[in-house]
Parts: C-alpha cells; sequence; structure tokens
C-alpha cells in the first residue's frame, strides 16, 4: 500500500500503463495468429487447387456444327465448332438486335482458329445450363426463364441481362485448346 | 414486485434436496423458473409458441444426431446414404421424415412467435434485447436450414447452395474470395459439403445457447401479455406451473396433430420432387425454389430488377434481402408509440394486419417465376415491407390516438369478464387470484 504515494507521483503514462498495453497489444497478435489457421483452412485447398489448374481439351474429333461440354473448376463450359452459315448469321445481328452488345470478333476464338466458340454453359440469369439450338440466328436457349443467346452467346432476349461470359483460353494448336489460362 | 416476491418459495424437503440445494441450487432454479414462476393471468394462446419452440429445438437436435449415424457427408456417398436412410435403417424413413417436416414446423411456429411479438409490443423498452436475442436465433436458424438442406445432395440441394453462395459474388472485389471462403473450391462440391454439415451439425447447439439466453432474458423483464401492461400485483399474475404449463402442453398436442398429420401422410408435400435426384452440375431443374420458409426473402431478393448509379440490381437484391432481416433488429427504437398492444392501438393494429397479408404475399410470389406483373408485385409488396418498419412504425407513434390503457391487467380481466357476465362483476370472486377459485 506504501507504493500508492510513490506511483501517483510517476509522471504518466506510468511503466505499468506500458506493460499493460504491450500484454494486451501482445494478446491480440496471439489471439490473431492463432485465428488465422482456423480461417485460412477453409480457403480452396490444393488438391481442389490443382483440380483448378487449365485443362487441355482435344478439338480433333468436333466437326463444324457440333458442340461438346466440358468441366472446368467444377462448372461447365460450351465448346462449340462453328460452321460458315452460323457465322455469317451471327455476323449478321447488329447492336439492336441484343441486349449487351460485344462484337463478334471478340466472341470468337481467334484469327486461326475464328470458327470456335468457348462460353459458359450456366446462363447468366440464374444459372441453368442453357440447351444447344440450331435455329439461327439463335445459338442457345435455356429452358429455365427462356434465355435466348446466339451463335457466340450474346444475350438476344429474356430474362437474362448479359452474355454468356468467356472463360480465359488459349489455342496451343489448331486442335488442341487450353481452358483456365490466356498464357501460352 | 411480485415477481421478487415469487422468488425464493422453493423448500427442499429431502435430504437429498437439502444437500444439493446448499452445492447447487439447480433443484432451485429449475422451481423458481418453471413452476413459482410468476406470468400474467391473461397469456392466450399466441403465448405457447415459444415453449413449442424449444421442443422443437430439442426433437430437431434429437433426430439430427440419430440421423448423422447413418449420414455420409461426401458428394460421392451422401445422396445413397440418405435413400439409403430410408429404405435401409431402421425406422430411418421416420426420422428423416421427423427431421425434414420439423424443420418446416420450426420455421411456421418462430413466424407465430414473431407475429405475437410484433402485435403485443413484445419488442418494445424494457425487453429489447430479448427480442434482438430473437432475431439472432432466427438468423441462426435460417443458416442452420440452409446448409441442412444442402446435406441430401440433390438437385435442389446443389442449386439452392450455388444461387445462395452466389449471392455473395454481387459485392465488388470481395465477392469472390468470400464466395470460394465459404464453398472452398470454385464451385459447390465436396469441401463445401463436408463443411456445411460440420456447421449443420454445429449451430444448433449455438442456437441452444441464445435460447438459453433469451430465457434468462425474458425471466429478467417478465413476459408481456395482450394488455401490454406489466405485472403489478399479485392478483395480475399466476404460477408458471400449472397455469402456463397446461396451456403450452395442451397447444404443443395440436401443435403435434398437425405435425403428425404431415409426417405420416404428405411428409413431402413442403419439399421438392427434384430433390430426389441426385445433385448433377451440368443439369439444372426448371425452376429453383428455395424452401418455403425463405420464400419472403427470395421474393424481395428478386423484386430489385433496377441499378441504381454504380450499384447493380444483383447487389442491391442481396442488400435488401439482409436488410429486410437486419430491420428487425431495429425495431425497438423505430417504433416511436408509447402504447405496447396493439390492442390498444386502431391504426397499428390495421398496418400489422396488413403486414402479416403483405408477408404471405410475398412468400406466394418467391414461389412465382420472376418475370411480369410477379415482379412489379414483389416491388411494390417488398415496398410495404419496408415502409412498414421505416415509415409507418415511426410517424404512427406521432400521429395515433390510442385507446385507453386499462391500469391493471385485473382490471382489464374483470372489464372482460363483467361484459361476458351481462354487466354484473362478480367482485369477490374474480379479484382474487385464480389460484384461490374454488
Amino acid at each position: 500500500m506504501s507504493d500508492t504515494t510513490t506511483t501517483e507521483h510517476e509522471e504518466l503514462p506510468t511503466r505499468r500503463d506500458f506493460i499493460y498495453v504491450a500484454t494486451g497489444m501482445l494478446g491480440v497478435i496471439g489471439a490473431a495468429s492463432v485465428a488465422w489457421p482456423f480461417i485460412d483452412q477453409m480457403r480452396p485447398d490444393a488438391a481442389v487447387l490443382a483440380a483448378g489448374q487449365p485443362i487441355d481439351v482435344n478439338l480433333e474429333a468436333v466437326e463444324p456444327g457440333q458442340a461438346i461440354t466440358v468441366t472446368w473448376r467444377g462448372k461447365p463450359y460450351f465448346v462449340r465448332r462453328l460452321t460458315e452459315d452460323e457465322i455469317a448469321a451471327a455476323d449478321a445481328l447488329g447492336e439492336g438486335d441484343m441486349k449487351e452488345f460485344a462484337p463478334i470478333d471478340t466472341r470468337l476464338g481467334g484469327e486461326e482458329v475464328k470458327d470456335w466458340v468457348i462460353v459458359s454453359a450456366n446462363c447468366t440469369h440464374l444459372g441453368c445450363v442453357p440447351k444447344v439450338v440450331d435455329t439461327k440466328p439463335e445459338g442457345w436457349y435455356c429452358p429455365c426463364h427462356g434465355s435466348v443467346f446466339d451463335m457466340t452467346g450474346r444475350i438476344l432476349r429474356g430474362p437474362a441481362a448479359t452474355n454468356l461470359p468467356l472463360p480465359p483460353y488459349v489455342f496451343t494448336s489448331a486442335t488442341n485448346l487450353v481452358i483456365g489460362t490466356d498464357q501460352a | 414486485m411480485s415477481t421478487i416476491e415469487h422468488h425464493g418459495t422453493y423448500q427442499p424437503t429431502t435430504g437429498l434436496g437439502k444437500w444439493m440445494d446448499a452445492r447447487l441450487p439447480l433443484p432451485r432454479l429449475m422451481y423458481d423458473s418453471f413452476v413459482a414462476y410468476p406470468v400474467p393471468r391473461n397469456l392466450n394462446y399466441a403465448y405457447t409458441f415459444g415453449g413449442m419452440l424449444s421442443i422443437m429445438l430439442v426433437l430437431q437436435i434429437l433426430t439430427g444426431v440419430v440421423l448423422a449415424m447413418h449420414y455420409n457427408g461426401s458428394t460421392a456417398g451422401a445422396f445413397t446414404s440418405v435413400e439409403h436412410i430410408m429404405r435401409d435403417v431402421n425406422n430411418g424413413w421416420l426420422l428423416r421424415y421427423m427431421h425434414a417436416n420439423g424443420a418446416s414446423f420450426f420455421f411456421a411456429a418462430v413466424f407465430l412467435h414473431i407475429f405475437r411479438g410484433m402485435y403485443y409490443g413484445s419488442y418494445k423498452e424494457p425487453r429489447e434485447l430479448l427480442w434482438i436475442l430473437g432475431c439472432i436465433i432466427f438468423l441462426l436458424m435460417m443458416a442452420t436450414a440452409f446448409m441442412g438442406y444442402v446435406l441430401p445432395w440433390g438437385q435442389m440441394s446443389f442449386w439452392g447452395a450455388t444461387v445462395i453462395t452466389g449471392f455473395f459474388t454481387a459485392f465488388p472485389v470481395v465477392g469472390e474470395p468470400i464466395q470460394q471462403l465459404l464453398l472452398g473450391g470454385f464451385a459447390v462440391d465436396n469441401p463445401t459439403l463436408n463443411r456445411f454439415f460440420s456447421l449443420h451439425y454445429l449451430l444448433p447447439f449455438m442456437i441452444a445457447g441464445v435460447v438459453v439466453l433469451h430465457v434468462w432474458a425474458l425471466h429478467v423483464t417478465g413476459q408481456t401479455n395482450p394488455t401490454g401492461v406489466e405485472i403489478k400485483s399479485k392478483t395480475d399474475s399466476v404460477p408458471f406451473t400449472p397455469f402456463a404449463t397446461i396451456k403450452d402442453a395442451f397447444a404443443l398436442i395440436v401443435f403435434f396433430l398437425f405435425f403428425a398429420y404431415f409426417v405420416f401422410y404428405m411428409p413431402n408435400f413442403l419439399g421438392h420432387a427434384d430433390n430426389y435426384i441426385e445433385a448433377n452440375s451440368l443439369v439444372t431443374p426448371a425452376y429453383i425454389v428455395p424452401e418455403w420458409y425463405f420464400l419472403p426473402f427470395y421474393a424481395i431478393l428478386r423484386a430489385v430488377t433496377f441499378d441504381i448509379g454504380p450499384l447493380t440490381s444483383k447487389l442491391l437484391g442481396v442488400l435488401a434481402m439482409f436488410g429486410s432481416i437486419a430491420v428487425l433488429f431495429v425495431m425497438p427504437w423505430l417504433d416511436t408509440s408509447k402504447v405496447r398492444s396493439a390492442v390498444y392501438r386502431p391504426w397499428y393494429k390495421v398496418f400489422f394486419w396488413i403486414f402479416v397479408v403483405n408477408a404471405i404475399f410475398l412468400g406466394w410470389l418467391g414461389a412465382k417465376p420472376a418475370e411480369g406483373i410477379y415482379t412489379f408485385l414483389a416491388q411494390i409488396s417488398t415496398l410495404y415491407y419496408f415502409g412498414f418498419f421505416l415509415v409507418i412504425l415511426p410517424l404512427l407513434g406521432l400521429i395515433e390516438t390510442p385507446r385507453r390503457v386499462p391500469n391493471s391487467i385485473t382490471e382489464a380481466v374483470l372489464a372482460k369478464s363483467s361484459k361476458k357476465n351481462g354487466g354484473v362483476t362478480q367482485v369477490s370472486g374474480a379479484t382474487a387470484s385464480p389460484d384461490n377459485k374454488a
């Protein structure tokens, strides 16, 4: 108790105040570093990340007019090879025909692989998988709520507001497609 | 205060009772809380849902624990293990149907319990924390039910989980990392199912913990009653046992009759046929519809179809849906009226019943396709939902002229019984506590 008088004369902040704050801070850091593994473990694990690596798709068997569905990161993607007529039908569409305009070049594979369309297979409305149709210029029809997309996955009408998204992809040769990265 | 008078009436009679009382007075706590505890003498059947809900929570935990003994929480085995429960496990069908329908009845009871609280002003001072704890329980229940519905790994499980976790992508920048944190991957898959199973097992026990706080807070402030007037004298109250116990038990039996009818005669009425098809990420069901108890909130989500500045309709819809629950938390401070019970608030009563009808209407809209006239109606309905809390509640307290509030519960009860007896007040019999009535 005799200490009381001496501490009162000490200048603020006292040595004791410093120790309180320092201990508290260390406690907070300690608690945070213990909490981190508990949160971190919820993030995609190594196996999921490995399975989420870019995938190779062999295109040898796909003829013009055909479409295949491939899965990347647990979600389906359409890989569709268009015929000359189908490209022409999509090309004929103007800005007024669709809800979100995108030039046709941005929707197709690229210079050498102009006949390929690679788009997400989940409708941008509520995530249903649209059906492949060939009633030019319509290319996909979503059976859930009636959204209609053109041959390149651009939204023509229906409740969906945006085009089918393009995944990152790159052609490593004329018959080999890599989905998941745009770096060759 | 009668509350204090009634407490401490516990007298252990046996030797073991006395020994226990000096060491861990648990029997005393139980006696004071559920036997001698004074409740308002005018409680009606609207006040029986609280007890019912605690029984439902116990039932859900019991059936859930035994179902978990047969369930396989992996994408490879989940769907077949549920079919295994239905076909091979002894009485598995009964336990599963009780658990699935139990969730629905749990929500039915909780909605009625919340409406009761809104009607009789149970959220008002000094019961704000009691109300907020209830809102927290409601939130936990919704999280539990959502994750539980994913476990059978049917089509509706998978796509429901996809749509609901997709909400988070509406938030710019942080949305996608949060979604991946929740899913443990890029899409709903095995890690998602595993963690949902773990959390679905955990959350009911957290609910039980908050229920303890909820009941504790209730026993500090005491219950409200149809008059909204606090207990002032001994004649205003009756002991919990037998009066409330019997009333609760009778209501529970009636409730369980409905429950049993659903379990035994229409166990899949509240479910979706699509959930008996195994989850498939390549095929979506024609309509993705949540369980009925989420439909009003789903309707609010989809009602927002327009962008406001940089905020997309998707983000605004998600904010509106979360806001529809968040607004409940601040209800005690939105209501400016000094009068607690709707019985004495002629206008509040009208707006309250419109709110109830509107909430049911929202539920109906939630099951309809989000297009055409339905979207427009959902927008009107959503406007009323928020208008009720944010405009009507604050203004009504200032402009409404309430009816005369009785001085005490006893006075209100006597006025009622004298009306029934053709104006003849039975002073001697009625002023006495119902305890002493022959």
